[in-house]
């Protein structure tokens, strides 16, 4: 600390108790900095305790049965993590290409700048409009939509396991078209960062030797970009698994496992969703295993995505 | 001089069928295809919200109970204060919480081993899924009071916008010129001076601005409401007891089968997507005019 | 139409300009350029900073088509061919005149593949083995890396990198190389390295280079261009060549004052 005169004039009494309150403050702070990582903790912590019991009675048999019945006090989440997979797969499926695609179109040149930044913020908001919209419209708009084309699929190609059962409306490809539109904007929006932090006089090498704008996007820009991307794709795969409203509108909540994607199901938010309120005993203590699981996927895959974006973010 | 190896690079004309100038035609075609894809929810969402929002829309909604299952009429006046008391719940326990830790991340230990440490779990944090928090202050709250309440609403709330809270703050902090606090610090201020009276008053506008987005989202989040708040068909009397929230209730009636009750979810959802527009809007806007 | 062209390449002139005016929107940049680069040659461009150097020297490989505001009047002929026909294609162009950058920018991937990126482009049906040794050991940078093909290009130093480029550039074989401050990232042992390298690389390519460095223009080039700078009436500041001679004659006995000012150093 500088001494400067005026200092060395103070009362030293006051220095003092200035110091105590500056290293009071310090520590204060990095209590509740410490409190944040606790909360991770302490979610993982009382959840899983709270479902030990479940833990005890099923072990891994939770895993691998699809019998949920209340009366028998009988649980098992087969469906529901099938039903979690399935959907995040399909939400994948769709939201990658046009992911990826939205943000080679926002990070070329293709656009300026002018209209290139409202159409940025507009595909930002698409995230921010609350899941429980999307389900209501997924409810009244996206199901009757979809469902003469769910028809289509099972009438031609009912003979393909994927598509052979007739769609009811609610159902597991409902759920996952609903969610690609809810991850898009996320895989666009962290491609594109990454995208961009391509330096340009890299971009300008490959224009120099000779290459097209795709040669240039495919041979240099998108392995350059390609780790920020994984990690983005990861996080959306986090964020897929864990939603919940939405899906819980338009799966159908049916507990059954069929290879069909026009089949109804459920996911295990879904489950959640629709059981917690009202259950008891074992149930509950199900329902945290279930949420564990879930807690447990949703983990991996987003420090995955976090590490993936670090190294990232490190290298260029 | 070129070797007969180069024989196409002899050729400068421009020609539209070469299979290189057609893929990059075919591909650009596809990226336009692909914005526009993305715009269509966008669009399709908004605008069925915006119509069948309207359409119903009645200023007697905000001070109405809702209407008892086939009754028309009525309005959600209690979720619109329910939501209000939980989201406030949740600002009084996460805002001071997420900018005090962000204090400790930014000012004190920034570029430390612990600062990346809590960063991670930071981000770790805002990936667990909203329901499992759910399901965790329903174990801490719910079972320990004994009842579905306001307040485990806003626990619930407050968990899911921590992460988001520290890490605005975070950046807005660390967004503050260096030059503050040295200057500062060279006239002999201590940490908490230039801290509480330099930095956080110079970052005040861009954490409020990230905290109101916060709130925004939080305000539309289900799933950690549902057996939280759970819901009632009553004005609030106190913060522990079943409390109607707006998002709840868009999610009831959804699924209700009764027109009325249909119509009201679709209004909800226009006061719901109208406040984080508004929210969204707002803020770009202050960050825009800084 | 393939031998038409290499005929032509045997044309002693291989840039010849005609009032060339460039402009950034309605920004005149660079005005009135008529110069004509022979074969064979090093040709340098020097002058102060933001009299377009750099400007002129990406229209000869169109790479300012980049830039949106970016057009130019006047003529550009390469080889008796106007470079800036609707009929031309500047990604072909840019096959045939390479271009070197002022900060080193290999791809982020390996050396092989960096020097290999410009054939494989074209198609490149001969042995890659040896033509990526071929164009490291022109670019001086064979023995200094021979036992790491596989490692990143990013991670040679700086100097390494700016060969790494330029093995790059004449892998593809091109016609001409186009060299803007290729040396201005790099140390003097390195930039002796580079200007060594010029003098070999003139056998078979005609080269334009950018510099700061008037020893360098001095030393390693044939021909010089001084560029200056003049504001205009509203205030524009557009460049200009003031004098193109032998570059002797540039530094011994340059026909204007500006230029005598600009190469002994009391320039501004
Ligand atoms: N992309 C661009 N858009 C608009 N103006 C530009 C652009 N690039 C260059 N200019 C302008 O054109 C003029 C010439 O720039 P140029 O880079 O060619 O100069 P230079 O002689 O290469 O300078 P230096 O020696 O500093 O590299 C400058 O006034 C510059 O501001
Ligand atoms: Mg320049």
């Amino acid at each position: 600390m500088a001494t400067s005169p005026s200092q060395t004039a103070m009362p030293t009494e006051r220095s003092q108790s200035s110091r105590v309150l500056d290293k009071a403050f310090v520590w204060l702070t990095g209590a509740f900095a410490i409190g944040v990582g606790f909360v991770l903790l302490a979610i993982a912590f009382r959840v899983g305790t709270d479902a030990l019991p479940a833990i005890q009675k099923f072990g891994l048999s939770f895993l691998t049965t699809s019998r949920w019945s209340v009366n028998d006090e009988v649980f098992g989440a087969l469906t529901q993590i099938y039903g979690t997979l399935v959907t995040s797969f399909i939400a994948l499926l769709i939201a990658v290409p046009i992911g990826i695609g939205v943000a080679l179109f926002l990070s070329e040149d293709y656009l300026p700048p002018r209209i290139k930044q409202p159409v940025v913020f507009l595909i930002e908001l698409l995230a921010a409009i609350p899941s429980v919209v999307y389900g209501l419209w997924g409810i009244f708009v996206l199901i009757p939509l979809l469902k003469p084309f769910g028809i289509w699929l099972n009438t031609n190609f009912g003979w393909i396991p994927l598509f052979s059962t007739a769609p009811s409306g609610p159902g597991i490809y409902v759920a996952g078209i609903i969610l690609s539109i809810m991850i898009l904007p996320i895989i666009a929006a962290i491609s594109r960062d990454s995208l961009v932090a391509v330096p340009a006089e890299i971009r300008q090498a490959a224009y120099g030797l000779g290459a097209t704008r795709w040669e240039t996007i495919f041979q240099v820009i998108l392995p350059a970009a390609f780790s920020g991307i994984v990690g983005g794709i990861m996080l959306a795969l986090g964020r897929a698994m864990g939603e919940t409203m939405a899906v819980t509108m338009v799966i159908g909540n049916s507990n059954s496992i069929s290879p069909s994607i026009l089949s109804q199901g459920s996911t295990v938010s879904s489950l959640l969703a629709n059981q917690f309120a009202e259950a008891g005993g074992l149930q509950v203590s199900s329902l945290m295993y279930a949420a564990l699981i879930l807690f447990g996927l949703t983990l991996v895959v987003n420090v995955l995505a976090e590490i993936i974006v670090r190294r990232f973010s490190l290298k260029l | 001089m070129a070797s007969p190896e180069f024989a196409t690079a002899l050729n400068m004309k421009r020609s539209s069928m070469s299979p290189r100038t057609l893929f990059s035609s075919v591909m650009t075609v596809i990226t336009f295809v692909c914005a526009a894809l993305a715009l269509i929810p966008l669009v399709a969402v908004l605008s069925y919200v915006l119509i069948n929002g309207a359409s119903s829309f009645r200023l007697s909604v905000f001070t109405q109970l809702p209407p008892a299952p086939g009754l028309t009429g009525g309005g959600f006046g209690n979720a619109l204060v329910g939501t209000f008391l939980t989201v406030g719940i949740a600002s009084l326990l996460s805002i001071p919480f997420g900018v005090l830790a962000a204090i400790f991340l930014a000012e004190f230990y920034r570029d430390t081993k612990l600062a990346e440490t809590i960063n991670f779990l930071t981000n770790v944090l805002s990936g667990v899924p909203s329901i499992v928090i759910g399901a965790f202050a329903y174990a801490f709250v719910v079972l320990a009071t004994g009842t579905f309440s306001a307040v485990a609403g806003g626990f619930a709330l407050a968990v899911l916008m921590l992460p988001t809270i520290v890490r605005t703050a975070t950046e807005s902090l660390e967004s503050v010129p260096r030059d503050f606090r040295q200057a500062a610090i060279g006239l002999g201020a201590t940490r908490f001076q230039t801290t509480v009276q330099i930095v956080l008053p110079a970052a005040i506008p861009a954490i409020i601005t990230g905290v109101m987005l916060a709130l925004a989202r939080a305000a539309g989040e289900t799933a950690p409401i549902l057996f939280t708040a759970s819901t009632s068909r009553y004005w609030v009397r106190s913060v522990w007891e079943p409390t109607a929230t707006m998002a709840r209730l868009v999610f009831d009636f959804a699924t209700a089968p009764y027109k009325s009750q249909q119509e009201l979810a679709w209004v909800g959802s226009l006061v719901l997507v109208a406040l984080v527009l508004v929210t969204s809007i707002l803020s770009r806007w202050i960050v825009r005019k800084r | 139409m393939a031998s038409e062209l290499q005929s032509a390449r045997k044309t002693e002139t291989v840039f010849r300009t005609e009032n060339l005016n460039i402009y950034y929107g309605d920004f005149l940049a660079v005005r009135d350029i008529s110069i004509e680069i022979p074969k064979n040659k090093i040709t340098a461009f020097i002058g102060p900073s933001g009299c377009g150097k750099s400007t002129v020297l990406r229209c000869f490989n169109r790479l300012n088509d980049l830039i949106k505001s970016f057009h130019l009047d006047g003529k550009l002929f390469y080889h008796d061919q106007d470079l800036y026909a609707p009929e031309i294609d500047p990604v072909e162009v840019r096959r045939q005149i390479g271009m070197v950058f002022q900060k080193p920018n290999p791809f982020p991937k390996s050396i092989y593949d960096n020097v290999a990126f410009g054939p494989r482009l074209l198609g490149y049906k001969g042995d890659m083995d040896e033509l990526v040794e071929r164009s490291l050991k022109q670019a001086a940078l064979w023995d200094d890396i021979k036992d790491k093909l596989k490692a990143m290009g990013t991670d040679l130093s700086g100097g390494q990198q700016q060969r790494l480029c330029i093995a790059r550039a004449i892998a593809v074989q091109p016609d001409v190389i186009l060299m803007d401050e290729p040396c201005s990232a790099l140390d003097p042992i390195s930039t002796l390295k580079v200007e060594d390298l010029l003098q070999e690389l003139k056998e078979k390519y005609t080269i334009l280079i950018v510099t700061h460095n008037m020893q360098q223009a001095s030393r390693a080039s044939d021909r010089t261009a001084f560029f200056n700078v003049e504001a205009n009436a509203k205030g524009q500041r557009t460049g200009y060549i003031v004098e193109y001679d032998r570059t002797e004659v540039i530094f011994q006995s340059p026909k204007e004052q500006a230029t005598q000012a600009y190469v002994s150093g009391r320039f501004g």
